[in-house]
């Protein structure tokens, strides 16, 4: 029952960067909200007015032809269609400076952001951001800035996913460089975000080795979505009494064509691996961008 | 899953039809769920009651269509429906099945009062 994990997006929540400035305005000058969308917040300033940005006046829904006194209205509409449409504009947005978007899954806990740090600090000068998403804190997106890259960290309030409109407006936090990359950190669920296109290339859904085999198995969405699945953690495999080919063979079983990487952020144990794939991928992305 | 999250979609959906087509009241949404589009139907319901509160459909009956799983078998190639998302495949027992449809979440029709 999803009054756990409250999905409802009322409490979103956007940080740029540190700037060190603040706003000391004392009065008010927000719209009048009566309804439950989601309140973006999109500057880290302490200030007391409200400028809150409302997600429910997007574009147009499917076309339908209008007619109004009938018993019965087909509408044949996605219920995520309007998620789906935030997601497109990401996408072309994306595809128009040549940037490869891949958004990172997995449970809490699971390494994502240290895997994220190494990886920032292994790619050297390659131009790249990160999103980062969780429900509260901004604890994340300070440690990827402390290794000199850019980041925006979207606090979801209650929300156990981000959304393709959340992504939108972080994006615009985030000067992106043509032939860079954005990591998108996505919520610690294994569940929700597998449904939420944001409107990247690939979802890799990190896995560590402590988790259990059959992870896959209980969870299988979010392996069927994802084109890539990291075993992390594999430096702990020989203490927890493991077995790695069945973890290959749960991920397969789910999604037959996914790829799979082991390796240890922690020691850097199959590393290079991860750091070829990304490359071979973005040369991929300025190839595509390229010939359209 | 999200059932919150999908009748807030539903909601906004909903409601832009409402306008568009002048109408004060909803009193059925017929909405298709695929068998692995990971919905709980009873969820579904409990937060469709809660989320259309105050909205055109406060009240409505929500009515869900189940859609089959359907999967390509990666051992002898051909699609195949099953009914859970581990069953192995009816045709040849083989255990790598690719979804190729069953995640669909879609508003059918709406009825007017």
């Amino acid at each position: 029952m999803c009054t756990v994990c409250g999905c409802s997006d009322g409490e979103t929540k956007v940080h740029g960067h540190d700037h060190g400035h603040h706003h000391d305005h004392d009065h008010e000058h927000g719209h009048d909200h009566g309804h439950h969308h989601g309140h973006y917040h999109p500057h880290d300033h302490s200030h007391d007015h409200e400028h809150h940005h409302h997600y429910g006046q997007g574009p147009a829904g499917t076309e339908v032809p209008g007619m109004t006194q009938e018993r019965l209205i087909e509408i044949e509409t996605d219920i995520l269609s309007k998620n789906d449409r935030y997601a497109q504009a990401n996408r072309t947005f994306l595809a128009e400076r040549g940037v490869l978007a891949l958004n990172l899954v997995s449970s809490p806990g699971s390494g994502k952001t240290t895997l994220l740090c190494k990886t920032i600090e292994a790619l050297g000068d390659q131009s790249l951001s990160v999103i980062e998403g969780d429900q509260q804190t901004q604890n994340d997106a300070d440690r990827i800035r402390a290794t000199g890259a850019r980041a925006v960290q979207v606090n979801t309030g209650k929300g156990c996913h981000l959304d393709g409109h959340m992504v939108g407006h972080a994006m615009e936090h985030l000067a992106l460089e043509a032939g860079s990359i954005l990591f998108i950190e996505n919520v610690g669920n294994l569940v929700c975000p597998a449904a939420f296109d944001l409107g990247e290339d690939a979802k890799i859904a990190i896995l560590s080795v402590t988790e259990g085999e059959d992870k896959p198995l209980k969870y299988p969405d979010m392996f069927t979505a994802a084109r890539l699945a990291i075993l992390n953690k594999t430096d702990l495999a020989p203490h927890c009494d493991v077995d790695l080919d069945l973890y290959e063979a749960n991920l397969r079983r789910v999604n037959p064509g996914i790829e799979i990487l082991k390796l240890s952020a922690r020691t850097g144990e199959g590393m290079t691996d991860w750091l070829a794939w990304l490359r071979t991928r973005l040369a991929e992305k300025s190839v595509t961008e390229a010939a359209e | 899953m999200h059932e919150m999250s999908l009748c807030e979609g539903m909601r906004s959906v909903i409601e832009e039809q409402a306008r568009r087509h002048d109408v004060a009241r909803i009193t059925r949404v017929r909405v298709e769920i695929g068998r692995f589009a990971g919905v709980e139907t009873e969820a579904l319901h409990f937060a469709f009651d809660v989320v259309m509160r105050g909205s055109v459909a406060e009240g409505a009956e929500l009515v869900t269509l189940d859609l089959p799983g359907r999967a390509l078998c990666y051992d002898c190639m051909k699609e195949v429906e099953i009914h859970a998302r581990l069953d192995p495949c009816p045709l040849c027992g083989g255990g790598k099945l690719m979804p190729q449809g069953g995640d669909e979440m879609r508003i059918k029709d709406l009825e007017v009062a």
